[in-house]
C-alpha cells in the first residue's frame, strides 16, 4: 500500500516541488518586466464633439471630473478595456471610453477608429484559447486548449486535459485538426480529427493498478457560437480509441462545454 | 549636408545607445568632429546648393491603435488563510493571473499552497494519523470567470479616492491534497482597489469543493479560504 502510494504520488510531488520552487521566480520576473512606455511620439487627437468627458478611473463606475471643449487636442496615454487615458493640453490626466474617443479627429482630420471585437472579427479570428470541462468516461474534466486558424475553415489545436476520476487520474495531450464547414452560421458546427497521448494514475486506495502510458486518437463533433465582444461559447462530444498495451483498445466517450477567448 | 552628415552619426548613435554610455559617448563624439570637419572643408556655395527647399513632413498623420499601450493583463501574489475541512486552519500563499476581456469580465488562472493541519480525531487520540506529513500538503489551481459586478470608487479618508470593483468569480480546477488530485468547483467574491495605473490590491473569500473520502465516508468538502494581494497590471 505504501510503496503504491509513494509511487504514484512521486511523480506530481516532485513537479509541484518544482513549481513551488520556480514559481516564485518566475513572478518576480514578471513583476520586474514592463514594458517601455510611449517610446515613440506621443498620439494626439482633436476633440470633435461639443465636449468630450474625462473620467478619474477606466470605468463605468468613475465619475465625470473634466470636461474637454470642441477643438481641444488631447494626448493618448495608455488603454484598458475600452478605456483610454488622455492628457489635456493643461496636463490633466483621465479616462475617456470608446465611445467618445470615436468622436475625436486625428491630426489628419479624420475620425478616430478604434476597433473593437465583433462577429466579423470572430469570424477572421486568428488565435483562439480556451477552458472547458466535462465528463470523461464517468470522471470530470478540465481542459484548456489553444487553437491557430490556418484558414476560415480550418484550425489546428493543441489541448491538455487533466481527467479526475473516483479511481484514477489522467492527464491528456492531444493535437487536433478541425474543420468548420459552415463558418457563417449562428450556431456553427465543427469535426475534429487528431491523436494524443494519455497518461493514467491509479488513485491512492487502489493497490494493484500501475501507471499507464498510452497512445490514443479521436475523432469528435461539436458546437461554437459567439457570445459577445472576445468570448465564444462551444460544447463537444468526443470519441476515443486509446491503444492499451493489453489484449482489447479501450473505447472512451468524452462530453464538454465550455468558454474561448479569441484575438 | 551637415543636416545629413548629423542624420547618419545620430542614427549610429542610436543603435550603439543599447551597448552603453560609453558607446554612445564615443559616437557622439565622432559625429561632432565630422561635423565640425565637414564645415572646414566645404565651401559656402556647396551646402545652399544641397540644402532641400522643402522640409519632408515626418509627423505621423493617423492614430494608431496598436500604438497605445494595453494593459489588460494582471498578475500578483496573495496571502491569506485557508479552512480544510477536518484538517483545521493554516496559511496559505498563492499567485494569479488575471486577462481583463472587457471591463466587466475577466478569466483568471490561480495557484495556491498550504499545508493541513491535525484532525479532532488525530488530536484527542494521541498516535493515531490519518495522512502522512506528504498528504497534508494541499495545493490547487483553478480557472475562473469573474465578472465586475459594484465597479466604483472608494474614499480613504475625505479627499481621495481610487477606483474600486466588487466582483463574483467562479470556476474549476483541481486540488491535490491526501495523495491524490480531486476536481474542485470553487466559487468567490472579491474586492479589488486600484491604487493606480498598474497596482492594485485584492481582498478575497473562496469557496473550494471536492469530493472526499479519507474520513470514512464519501463527501463533499467545502474548504474556505480568505486571502488578501497585490497585482501588477501589464
Amino acid at each position: 500500500m505504501d510503496f503504491v502510494r509513494e509511487n504514484s504520488g512521486g511523480a506530481a510531488r516532485e513537479c509541484a516541488r518544482y513549481l513551488r520552487a520556480g514559481g516564485p521566480l518566475l513572478l518576480l520576473l514578471a513583476l520586474l518586466w514592463r514594458p517601455a512606455w510611449g517610446e515613440d511620439a506621443p498620439q494626439t487627437v482633436e476633440v470633435a464633439d461639443p465636449y468630450i468627458e474625462l473620467h478619474t478611473g477606466p470605468g463605468r463606475g468613475s465619475p465625470v471630473f473634466h470636461v474637454e471643449g470642441r477643438g481641444a487636442t488631447i494626448t493618448l496615454l495608455m488603454r484598458k478595456t475600452n478605456w483610454f487615458k488622455v492628457r489635456t493640453a493643461r496636463e490633466i490626466e483621465g479616462w475617456v471610453d470608446r465611445d467618445q474617443l470615436e468622436r475625436t479627429l486625428d491630426p489628419a482630420g479624420e475620425r478616430v477608429r478604434v476597433s473593437e471585437a465583433t462577429a466579423e472579427d470572430y469570424a477572421r479570428r486568428r488565435w483562439e484559447a480556451g477552458v472547458m470541462g466535462g465528463d470523461f468516461d464517468g470522471a470530470n474534466e478540465i481542459s484548456v486548449y489553444g487553437a491557430y486558424a490556418l484558414t476560415e475553415g480550418l484550425s489546428a489545436e493543441l489541448s491538455l486535459t487533466q481527467v479526475l476520476g473516483e479511481f484514477s487520474e489522467s492527464l491528456l495531450f492531444g493535437v487536433d485538426l478541425l474543420a468548420q464547414p459552415f463558418p457563417d452560421w449562428r450556431f456553427s458546427p465543427f469535426f475534429a480529427l487528431g491523436t494524443g497521448v494519455i497518461d493514467t494514475k491509479p488513485r491512492t486506495v487502489l493497490v494493484q493498478a500501475q501507471d499507464r502510458n498510452d497512445r490514443m486518437s479521436h475523432v469528435g463533433i461539436g458546437v461554437r457560437t459567439y457570445l459577445s465582444r472576445r468570448f465564444m461559447l462551444r460544447m463537444e462530444y468526443r470519441s476515443h480509441v486509446i491503444f492499451t498495451s493489453r489484449d482489447d483498445n479501450e473505447e472512451v466517450d468524452e462530453w464538454k462545454i465550455g468558454f474561448g477567448v479569441f484575438f | 549636408m551637415e543636416n545629413r552628415i548629423w542624420g547618419i552619426f545620430l542614427t549610429r548613435a542610436r543603435v550603439a545607445g543599447g551597448r552603453g554610455v560609453a558607446g554612445r559617448g564615443v559616437f557622439v563624439l565622432a559625429a561632432m568632429l565630422a561635423v565640425c570637419g565637414a564645415r572646414a572643408q566645404a565651401p559656402e556655395g556647396d551646402i545652399i546648393g544641397a540644402e532641400p527647399v522643402v522640409q519632408p513632413q515626418l509627423e505621423r498623420r493617423t492614430v494608431r491603435e496598436d500604438r497605445i499601450d494595453t494593459e489588460d493583463f494582471e498578475i500578483g501574489v496573495f496571502a491569506g488563510v485557508m479552512s480544510v475541512e477536518d484538517f483545521g486552519t493554516s496559511s496559505i500563499f498563492g499567485a494569479r493571473l488575471a486577462y481583463h476581456v472587457t471591463e466587466d469580465l475577466f478569466v483568471e488562472a490561480a495557484y495556491g499552497a498550504t499545508e493541513a493541519g491535525l484532525t479532532s480525531y488525530e488530536r484527542l487520540g494521541g498516535a493515531v494519523t490519518v495522512l502522512t506529513d506528504d498528504e497534508r500538503d494541499y495545493s490547487y489551481y483553478n480557472l475562473s470567470l469573474g465578472y465586475n459586478l459594484l465597479p466604483g470608487e472608494s474614499f480613504i479618508g475625505r479627499n481621495r479616492a481610487f477606483s474600486s470593483d466588487m466582483y463574483l468569480i467562479g470556476g474549476i480546477g483541481a486540488t491535490e491534497f491526501a495523495g491524490d488530485n480531486r476536481f474542485t468547483w470553487n466559487f468567490g467574491a472579491g474586492y479589488r482597489l486600484l491604487l493606480n495605473d498598474w497596482l492594485a490590491l485584492h481582498a478575497d473569500v473562496r469557496d473550494h469543493m471536492f469530493d472526499i473520502d479519507v474520513l470514512g465516508e464519501d463527501k463533499t468538502a467545502h474548504n474556505i479560504e480568505i486571502h488578501a494581494g497585490a497585482t501588477v497590471f501589464f
